[in-house]
């Protein structure tokens, strides 16, 4: 039994009622036990909010590291770690270690390997992974060639009640590519791929699911074709989800240039066009949820040519700083943002959060969203700063992440 | 007049003003005469220490380099690492401290990855020339076709230049279609679809999939070396079927402007993207000008870059 808090003077942001009201909220024994204007029992510690906000704590699918310092500042309370590690979570006992990771604090999600050492050829032992604690399946930074072997993991993840979480990009067309083929792959002599490779994996999948039945979630999808095709399955009836990184929401391909390889993302930052066909797609409903992709990488990986760098940005402690612009833009309301960045990825993988019900696990933010800062990649928390929005003013800070009702940090 | 040449390295042809270009290729002129005379030697650069680090095969460049470093005075250290040895980690940006350690006064680079040329220049003190890096930029090229082009036509501005061959690997192509537009020329880019780059028109140049199209009228032809390795099934049918399809002969040139003049950077693959009687055309074909061009270029490119270094004020 923990000790029992209760947070006072907040603006509430619940993303479950769409609504934003003044109040507290009352801990007891890890989770909610009042949400609102209630009497503040004697027995219980006090936190005085100072009319900062309150949330759920973020739940981050797909991150590349367990980096608890990095969650921790960005108000992550659950991070659903994707299966490339090494080795790769192919196995019931790497899953159950790679769990047992971030407890008691922050709590890791891992997602088994579909295919055995992600190769590509061979089911992973799935179901097993599933009894040691895996939350989904998934394909990892790689999309699965082969067909065949892509309708089985999903048919077989279907038997198990379990969403298979994909990448998007046809390696046929995207071997050897590190951006996306427009004017500044060109200008630059970058081995670039079209952005219709993503557009091609996510039709080829929706087909596979629609066969099988299986629950999809492309973990993020960035051109407008796929969008197109994200949102005409949501309208015919099928399970298809899909997510994106505020990263692919805020810049577009021009980052890359000066050989910036912070901005070397995967997929790669598009074009334009299909920025705003994202932001389009936020604003529709047809993009489910936010996600950080969080990997951190040191210099070894990417103080180097852009095209021998590795692909991946820091992104967890600034996944809520970047959102607030969508808010403050006027695309999205708070509540909204929230449900993107908790409701809907707790929804997606059956995990506890995401709610301030009564009854629920007290894992909450509190947050300023006005509060001014810079982002600067040498006072990051992470394991390795490698963001591409170094030296970026932002507005909008986490200030506790409160994790079964004790504050980290 | 400003006091020294207002770019502290040349990485690439991108951000040069026009004026800034024909300054270079007026400094270039004057070593075409020095390095015609039995005499080819000027102590302007002498005590200054030129590293020419090459992380990529090269053979002409490397030897165009030195030669215009020692022409000048320069002490010349040649670096060639194979790309095996030093491709990836902390290592070339190791190597560009450990250069800027020894105090280097200049260092030329070549490297297969574009943008690495980029990356040593953001470490180093001294001035940085890129010699070539992967598909990006190679400046030096780009110049010495200019002032080929120049001395042999009287001009660039207004000249129809096609660029035929892989313009999808060619560093060169795309320097050159930075320059020759920058001067006013009209670029055309030739390729098969495979070997084209999406966009290349928003870089200026009109691309052709035609090579009879792209030729017509054309005022210079510059031929690009086709990559063997890059021949079969991944990007093309076969060198013969390229051979019939956007090989240069004799037939073809036809097509061009009577008095089209004839480049190619080399090293040529001759039957391939050029038949031996047109790439040795006593008149037309300027092949082996580029190749002497080079060295003066070189030159003043060495000598403009170090004059701050060297206290020697004026460039325009």
């Amino acid at each position: 039994m923990t000790a029992s808090l209760a947070i006072l003077n907040a603006r509430i942001v619940d993303p479950v009622a769409g609504t934003i009201t003044n109040g507290g909220i009352l801990i007891r024994d890890r989770r909610i036990a009042a949400v609102g204007l209630f009497d503040t029992p004697s027995d219980v510690s006090v936190i005085d909010a100072g009319r900062a906000h309150v949330a759920p704590g973020l739940i981050d699918l797909g991150v590349f590291s367990i980096d608890m310092k990095a969650f921790t500042a960005g108000g992550i309370t659950r991070a659903v770690l994707m299966p490339d590690q090494s080795p790769p979570l192919d196995h019931s006992a790497l899953v159950q270690r790679a769990a047992a990771a971030g407890k008691p604090d922050l709590w890791i999600h891992p997602l088994a390997a579909a295919t055995k050492g992600l190769e590509g050829s061979e089911l992973a032992e799935i179901g097993l992974m599933k009894a040691g604690g895996a939350c989904a399946v998934a394909t990892g930074r790689q999309w699965i060639a082969d067909a065949g072997v892509m309708h089985r993991v999903l048919s077989y993840a279907n038997a198990l009640g379990l969403v298979v979480v994909s990448h998007a990009e046809d390696g046929g067309l995207t071997a050897g590519a590190v951006a996306t083929e427009g004017e500044y792959a060109t200008r630059m002599g970058l081995p670039a791929a079209p952005a219709i490779a993503e557009a091609m994996a996510v039709a080829r999948d929706i087909m596979l699911a629609e066969q099988s039945g299986a629950r999809l979630h492309f973990r993020q999808l960035t051109t407008r074709r796929a969008f197109d095709l994200v949102r005409d399955a949501k309208l015919r009836g099928l399970p298809v989800t899909c997510g994106v990184s505020p990263a692919h929401l805020l810049l577009s391909d021009i980052a890359v240039g000066g050989f910036r390889t912070f901005a070397r993302l995967s997929p790669p930052l598009r074009a334009e066009d299909d920025r705003q066909a994202a932001l389009e797609a936020l604003a529709d409903g047809t993009i489910d949820l936010l996600c950080s992709s969080h990997d951190p990488l040191g210099p070894e990986a990417k103080r180097l040519p852009f095209a021998d760098a590795e692909p991946g940005m820091s992104g967890a402690e600034t996944l809520l700083a970047l959102s607030l612009s969508l808010v403050r833009d006027g695309r999205i309301g708070l509540p909204r943002l929230i449900e993107l960045l908790s409701t809907a990825p707790a929804g997606l993988l059956d995990l506890p959060g995401g709610s301030l019900a009564v009854g629920a696990e007290a894992d909450l933010i509190l947050f300023d969203p006005d509060k001014p800062w810079r982002i600067v990649s040498d006072a990051m928390a992470s394991h390795a700063g490698n963001t591409p929005f170094d030296g970026l003013p932002v507005q909008g800070k986490v200030l506790q992440t409160i994790k079964g009702g004790v504050a980290l940090g | 007049m400003s006091l020294s040449f207002p770019h502290r390295h040349l990485t690439g042809i991108y951000g040069l003003l026009p004026h800034e270009i024909l300054f270079l290729l007026d400094e270039a002129e004057q070593w075409i005469a020095l390095n015609r005379a039995t005499s080819k030697h000027d102590d302007r650069l002498s005590g200054l220490t030129l590293i020419n680090a090459f992380f990529e095969n090269s053979t002409r460049t490397l030897l165009s380099f030195e030669i215009a470093g020692k022409r000048l005075g320069a002490d010349v250290v040649n670096m060639q690492v194979g790309a095996s040895s030093v491709k990836k980690g902390e290592t070339l940006i190791d190597t560009a401290m450990t250069l800027n350690a020894m105090r280097a006064d200049m260092i030329v680079i070549r490297h297969q990855s574009s943008g690495a040329v980029q990356l040593i220049a953001d470490k180093v003190d001294c001035p940085v020339l890129n010699a070539g890096d992967g598909r990006h930029e190679h400046p030096t090229q780009a110049l010495l076709d200019a002032l080929t082009i120049r001395r042999r036509k009287g001009r660039i501005a207004g000249l129809v230049v096609a660029i035929c061959g892989d313009i999808l690997h060619s560093r060169v192509a795309r320097s050159n279609i930075l320059a020759l537009t920058t001067l006013g020329a009209e670029v055309r880019v030739i390729a098969p679809p495979t070997l084209m780059p999406a966009a290349i028109d928003r870089m200026g140049a009109i691309p052709f999939s035609d090579f009879d199209a792209g030729l017509d009228g054309a005022d210079v032809v510059m031929m690009l070396r086709l990559q063997n390795e890059r021949m079969d099934g991944a990007y093309l049918p076969s060198p013969r079927e390229f051979h019939a399809l956007y090989g240069l002969t004799p037939e073809r040139l036809e097509r061009a402007a009577p008095d089209a003049l004839v480049m190619h950077p080399g090293p040529m693959n001759r039957g391939v993207e050029i038949t031996s009687s047109v790439a040795d055309h006593p008149t037309r074909s300027a092949i082996t000008e580029q190749v002497e061009m080079g060295v003066a270029v070189r030159m003043a490119c060495l000598d403009v870059l170090t004059r701050k270094r060297r206290g020697v004020e004026g460039w325009a």
